[in-house]
């Protein structure tokens, strides 16, 4: 029933996004690729950006996914608002998400300044990459499991409470097994967005080797004089991405489609 | 349904996380009253100079591309259609000269220096390149960027060790933690600071002079319109591009 002519414009797509992928490792040096990436800039910042990948995705799943169970529950105004507000950091320009961590968690912001006459001081510092992380890649797991906690309803609940579970017990024995899945597909989008931060680090947290330069920070620092060295870790982002992304469509062909069935 | 949905939000986080890299300093422009268009392709902190010389001769058609002078010469090796390169380093035209992208040799047209700047105010209280940096938050640049490179070969001489908390790609990105007050001070060149206004204070770097930064202009090989390109240079090295460039801070060479 397919259309053939679907083809045409298919193999189109897949050639204009995968011909740029395919052509570092093609243009890489590979015989110099141990060098390239055993350097100490390359070790620290690809050491800093799984730390820091890791944290970040660790807090979005401790404050994502009670916000999205919240939001999976409620249609009201309220509700609206929230899911909206809390999906923008998606689709701004990270320079934007950049500024506004600035100006909130900055020296002189809403909330770091009050902070900063307590001698604590948040820009500049590891944590500074981290809030950024979270920042721009928690939306992407609040969306992703709220999604899939809607298309799964909530039926098992109600049975488990008709049965005398409390809401606690029902949550933590009935909803989160079964959403299991959904969450680590969207904590896998979520390191993969943490990972590829750029431009609300840079803004909001500087560049200091092994502090808050980060991966993709230290491939647009060595892109202008090191070509190889940039491509050699640009192959280690698009490996550590790809395999993140593949582990995702294999978990989400894994998770519940249904509810009841 | 949720498959459906998911290949989309991979391709929504590859393009966002792709398209952090590059925010240009600004984007060509263009002024529609000549026949022969001339593009120049100049480093980011000639903005504002550039900006304003580029519309002292009515018949010449100015574009203007502003960019780190690394990236421009990236840029021009892979075909991009400048006339005119001006870069704020000798290193990075020399660059463009190895690659055969020059048609003359370049001219150096101005010149600047290194100076301290601390926000309005001077919070952390700092007088100079001196022990009373120490324990206070420095931004430089990156020892990769021309800016990075002058501070450290001032700091040498000055027989100071810079501990910065951050080490930016650019220029201008020192200055924008200055002058929001998330850094205590940073190193910028004086026509830097001079755009900031008064948003800054300037601390003179006694021995900056020796470390002066020259700013070379050539046309390139493949110039489209090789005689408006001629044209620019001998604009910005004359009288009237001379005197934008010194109300902007820079010194003549």
């Amino acid at each position: 029933m397919t259309p053939r002519w679907l083809y045409l414009p298919a193999s189109l797509a897949v050639a204009f996004l995968a011909i740029p992928l395919l052509g570092i490792p093609l243009r890489l040096a590979w015989a110099d690729l141990p060098i390239l990436l055993s350097g100490a800039t390359a070790v620290d910042a690809l050491r800093l950006s799984l730390a820091t990948c890791l944290t970040a995705t660790a807090i979005s799943v401790g404050l994502g996914v009670p916000l999205a169970l919240l939001l999976a529950r409620n249609d009201g105004p309220v509700a609206g608002t929230v899911r909206t507000l809390v999906t923008l950091p998606m689709v701004l320009p990270p320079v934007v998400a950049g500024l506004a961590l600035l100006i909130t968690f900055g020296r002189r912001g809403t909330v770091g300044a009050p902070l900063s006459t307590l001698g604590i001081e948040i820009g500049f510092t590891t944590l500074a990459v981290v809030l950024a992380q979270v920042f721009v890649a928690m939306p992407y797991l609040i969306t992703s499991v709220e999604g899939a906690l809607r298309t799964a309803g909530f039926a098992r609940e109600r049975v488990a409470a008709t049965l005398g579970a409390s809401p606690t017990y029902a949550l933590l024995h009935v909803t989160l097994p079964v959403m299991a899945p959904a969450v680590a597909t969207g904590a896998a989008l979520t390191f993969a967005r943490a990972l590829g931060e750029f431009g609300a680090t840079i803004t909001f947290a500087g560049a200091l080797q092994g502090v808050t330069r980060t991966l993709p920070l230290e491939i647009y620092l060595v892109r202008e004089l090191d070509t190889d060295s940039a491509l050699a870790l640009s192959l280690v982002l698009i490996v550590v991405a790809g395999l993140t992304v593949a582990v995702t469509s294999w978990l989400s062909r894994r998770a519940p489609r249904r509810g009841l069935t | 349904m949720k498959r459906g949905i998911l290949p989309l939000t991979i391709a929504a986080i590859l393009a966002l996380a792709g398209c952090g890299g590059g925010i240009p300093a600004s984007g060509p422009h263009t002024t529609d009253n000549a026949s022969s268009p001339v593009t120049v392709f100049a480093a980011a902190s000639l903005t504002a100079a550039y900006t304003e010389i580029a519309r002292l001769d009515p018949d010449l058609d100015v574009r203007l591309s502003f960019d780190g002078s690394p990236t421009l010469v990236d840029q021009i090796s892979a075909g991009a259609p400048a006339d005119v390169l001006a870069t704020a380093d000798e290193a990075t035209m020399e660059r463009a000269a190895e690659g055969g992208l020059l048609a003359g040799e370049p001219t150096i047209f101005a010149t600047t220096t290194a100076v301290l700047i601390v926000p309005a105010g001077n919070p952390a209280g700092i007088t100079g390149l001196d022990a009373s940096l120490e324990g206070t938050k420095l931004v430089v640049c990156a020892a990769v960027v021309p800016c990075g490179a002058t501070a450290r070969r001032i700091a040498d001489a000055a027989g100071v060790t810079l501990q910065p908390v951050s080490e930016e790609q650019k220029v201008t990105d020192v200055r924008g933690k200055v002058v929001s007050g998330e850094a205590d001070a940073g190193i910028v060149f004086r026509t830097d600071a001079q755009a900031a206004g008064d948003q800054v204070e300037v601390l003179e770097i006694p021995g900056a002079q020796a470390a002066a930064t020259r700013y070379p202009i050539a046309t390139v090989t493949d110039a489209a319109h090789p005689e408006a390109a001629a044209a620019f240079v001998a604009l910005v090295t004359g009288v009237r591009g001379q005197a934008v460039l010194a109300e902007h801070g820079f010194t003549a060479p």
